[in-house]
């Protein structure tokens, strides 16, 4: 194992937590632009509750994958952001409106019309978001972004495959903050939430046979990937039986239960995109090896990624145990 | 527009954005955790009430900069791919070490918001700390990496201008970075304590029995005192720096075209590019001689001494320096006034307010200006010597297409902050204060 497959798969872990931490942040804001019945008005309370004191943490992981990219694979780095200049723009715009109008309804005037109008952005910018992300995933593996000095084509994502993908990630992270969400509601809300995540379920299953299909004709490497390597199958089987317990313990009114296997499920298809289109960064034409800085930069990154790791994940893990903690903090600190 | 303007304009414009947003990011959680550590101690109401309001300012603050950062991270190569393929391995390190800063800023930040009433006391009060220094680190971490663009190191150019042989440590630390890193970090205390300072001494104005204001004044004006009183310092040894390091932005930003021993220090005045001479400056004899080199017959190079097309722009670089060095220098004597008041323990006087309140801006503009002084200064290069910036722009056209929109962005968010802290913070009456002065 290289240095290069080592920093290859901190890129995809950080891809991972992101999907997890980050995208079920953009979820909560699809589910706020969704929100309806009588307990309209709970629902999006209970979203800007769950995502107030993380989402700013959240999203740092898509600066790690930046950052790690350009440091360890600036090749890549490059290439991506000439022949996806148009998604990734669009993907900054949603990221910049998304997180701005969040802060901006929550210290707003509460009722007023410009409250209820940075709520519109909020929501609308969190759907957009994710499908743009997934779009830009999908072009990556699709094998039609040809690195050229001069430049690409600007609108070589705007096909079925990469859109679909983009809707595969909207819908995960739907269905990821769905059952977040319902686990941290109570009574009829967390029933609302949980019969949310059947439904997206179901979406992320219609997203994924729809892109698995289209990956067959437009992206076949990743195809061959998914399909026909040692490890296809039972990775297949993982997923979906990851699935299946999701669908079965959310009907079960499981919620805790459905979140552990929903996570596992989308962890496993992040991961499974990533494997299939290993050794490629950009399918074809640019490789792992084929972009890597030297040697001595990626092995001083690996050196500087595990000493912040064990400041940080430390750190997460008082973060989520004093807002997502069953009881009240008590452990490292008493309150007077 | 042609698409390497457009693209510095929008990278241009998206720094000097963020840069009061990271500014404030550095300075303010500073004051919100002294203001909270003096509530802690004295059990003062008051200061309180203070922690919560600057709370709530680095609450919106820091969220428009968390997301403009992230808008800086994706243009480094949306707008500038060739500078990042070439730079990303060499100076990659820092950024990375800045990107757990900035976890450390989010997490505890969220901790410290949301916390209140949900951690105890020691943890809530920790958790400040930590902001404030991971606001810190993130600012020193990102300065080394504009430090190395600077004066370039730790690699060799191979052939067709790849770098070869790079060691990332010795990249991360180049010649002369402690000087910009700590002129960086006290900007940012001297920029964000006055503007907050200028805020709290207007509401004073108006409502002079304020203990509230009176507080937040005295701890704002300790902080970017101290800095601003520092600066002037930290300023000389960073021209010195400049002096050795970079010849030819010294002699851009002093407007010196001739090489000569006992060179003048010029204030103000318009440098003429074609006629070769800076003009209506009062010249201070030897003066730059002596503050560069601490020799007041050294040898100043000039910049006709340099091929023109590797000159920066003289005039914005001149004119940029001297608007930075003589707020810096309003600043540090305003500094000097309050520090005198304040050992006299008396009110201060409303023409001293008066004079904090039109200071307000001064500090943000002198940042801004400074940093025009240091990219300005090193252009026609992204890296100094090695890789212009027209070698850096990215092939894809129509850049004044995303132009237009980040700057229709930054307008909407930047007025939107504005008016959220002139409610949450400005004019919201203070609880647990005399009205009106009685």
């Amino acid at each position: 194992m290289t240095p290069a497959d080592l920093l290859g798969g901190v890129v995809l872990a950080a891809l991972i937590l992101y999907a997890l931490l980050g995208g079920a942040d953009f979820g909560g804001g699809i589910w706020d632009l969704l929100a309806s019945g009588p307990r309209k008005a709970e629902q999006r309370a209970l979203v800007e509750r769950a995502i107030g004191p993380i989402w700013e943490a959240n999203h740092v992981w898509l600066i790690l994958v930046v950052v790690v990219l350009f440091t360890a694979f600036p090749a890549a780095f490059s290439a991506i952001c000439i022949a996806l200049f148009v998604p990734l723009v669009l993907l900054l715009l949603g990221i910049v409106l998304r997180g701005a109008a969040f802060t901006f309804r929550a210290y707003e005037r509460p009722g007023d019309r410009a409250q209820a109008r940075w709520g519109l952005v909020f929501s609308a910018s969190s759907t957009l978001g994710p499908v743009f992300l997934g779009t830009v995933v999908g072009a990556l593996a699709s094998g039609r972004l040809r690195v050229a000095a001069q430049g690409a084509e600007p609108w070589v994502w705007v096909a079925p495959f990469p859109l679909a993908t983009g809707l595969l990630a909207a819908s995960l992270f739907a269905f990821l903050a769905a059952t977040y969400l319902a686990v941290e509601a109570e009574g009829a809300l967390r029933d609302d939430f949980r019969r949310r995540a059947v439904a997206a379920g179901a979406a992320v299953f219609l997203c994924a046979a729809l892109s698995g299909a289209l990956s067959a004709r437009e992206a076949p490497i990743v195809f061959e990937g998914l399909a026909r390597r040692a490890w296809s199958l039972p990775f297949h089987v993982a997923t979906g039986a990851a699935a299946v317990l999701a669908f079965a313990l959310l009907l079960a009114r499981r919620v805790r239960a459905a979140r552990g296997a929903a996570v596992v499920q989308v962890a496993l298809v992040v991961a499974g995109w990533g494997a299939s289109q290993y050794p490629y960064l950009v399918v074809p034409d640019v490789t792992l090896a084929g972009a890597s800085a030297p040697r001595a930069t990626q092995v001083a990154l690996l050196v500087a990624l595990a000493a912040g790791a064990v400041l940080l994940f430390p750190a997460l893990y008082v973060l989520f145990r004093v807002f997502k903690g069953e009881r009240p903090f008590s452990v490292v600190d008493r309150g007077r | 527009m042609p698409d390497l303007l457009a693209a510095r304009w929008l990278f241009g414009l998206s720094l000097a954005f963020h840069i009061v947003f990271a500014a404030v990011g550095v300075a303010m959680p500073l004051l919100m955790v002294l203001a909270e550590w003096r509530w802690r101690r004295t059990g003062d109401p008051v200061q309180l009430d203070l922690a919560r309001r600057w709370a709530k300012g680095a609450a919106i603050l820091f969220a428009v900069g968390a997301v403009s950062g992230t808008v800086i991270s994706f243009e480094l190569g949306l707008l500038w791919p060739r500078f990042m393929d070439f730079a990303g391995p060499i100076i990659g390190l820092p950024f990375s070490l800045e990107g757990f800063a900035f976890f450390a800023e989010a997490i505890f930040l969220g901790i410290y918001l949301y916390g209140w009433g949900r951690v105890g006391p020691r943890l809530h009060l920790a958790s400040g700390v930590v902001v404030a220094a991971s606001g810190a680190a993130s600012a020193f971490f990102v300065t080394l990496a504009n430090a190395w663009m600077n004066v370039p190191g730790g690699f060799e150019l191979g052939a067709g201008g790849a770098a070869t042989g790079v060691r990332p440590l010795a990249a991360m630390f180049p010649d002369g970075w402690e000087h910009e890193v700590v002129h960086v970090l006290l900007s940012s205390y001297v920029a964000t304590g006055f503007a907050v300072a200028g805020i709290h001494a207007a509401r004073l104005l108006r409502r002079p029995g304020s203990a509230l204001d009176r507080s937040a004044l005295g701890l704002a004006l300790a902080v970017g005192g101290a800095a601003a009183l520092l600066q002037p310092l930290s300023g000389d040894l960073s021209a010195r720096q400049v002096a050795r390091t970079q010849p030819l932005k010294l002699a851009a930003l002093e407007g010196q075209f001739r090489t000569e021993r006992g060179a003048p220090l010029r204030l103000g005045g318009l440098p003429d590019p074609d006629a070769g001479v800076t003009r209506g400056a009062l010249e201070l004899p030897r003066g730059l001689s002596l503050l560069a080199f601490h020799d007041p017959d050294a040898e100043v190079k000039g910049l006709l001494d340099f091929p023109r097309e590797l000159w920066p722009p003289t005039r914005r670089v001149h004119l940029a320096f001297q608007v930075m060095v003589a707020l810096g220098s309003l600043l540090a004597a305003l500094s000097l006034a309050a520090a005198w008041l304040a050992l006299r323990r008396r009110p201060w006087p409303r023409g001293f307010l008066r004079a904090i309140v039109a200071a307000g801006p001064a500090g943000f503009v002198a940042l801004e200006a400074g940093w025009l002084v240091t990219e300005w200064g090193r252009q026609p290069f992204t890296v100094r010597g090695i890789l212009t910036t027209a070698a850096s722009v990215t092939p894809v056209g129509r850049l004044g297409v995303p132009l237009v929109l980040f700057v229709a962005v930054y307008v909407l968010l930047g007025a939107v902050t504005a008016i959220l802290l002139y409610r949450q913070i400005a004019a919201t009456p203070a609880a647990g204060d005399a009205e009106g002065g009685a």
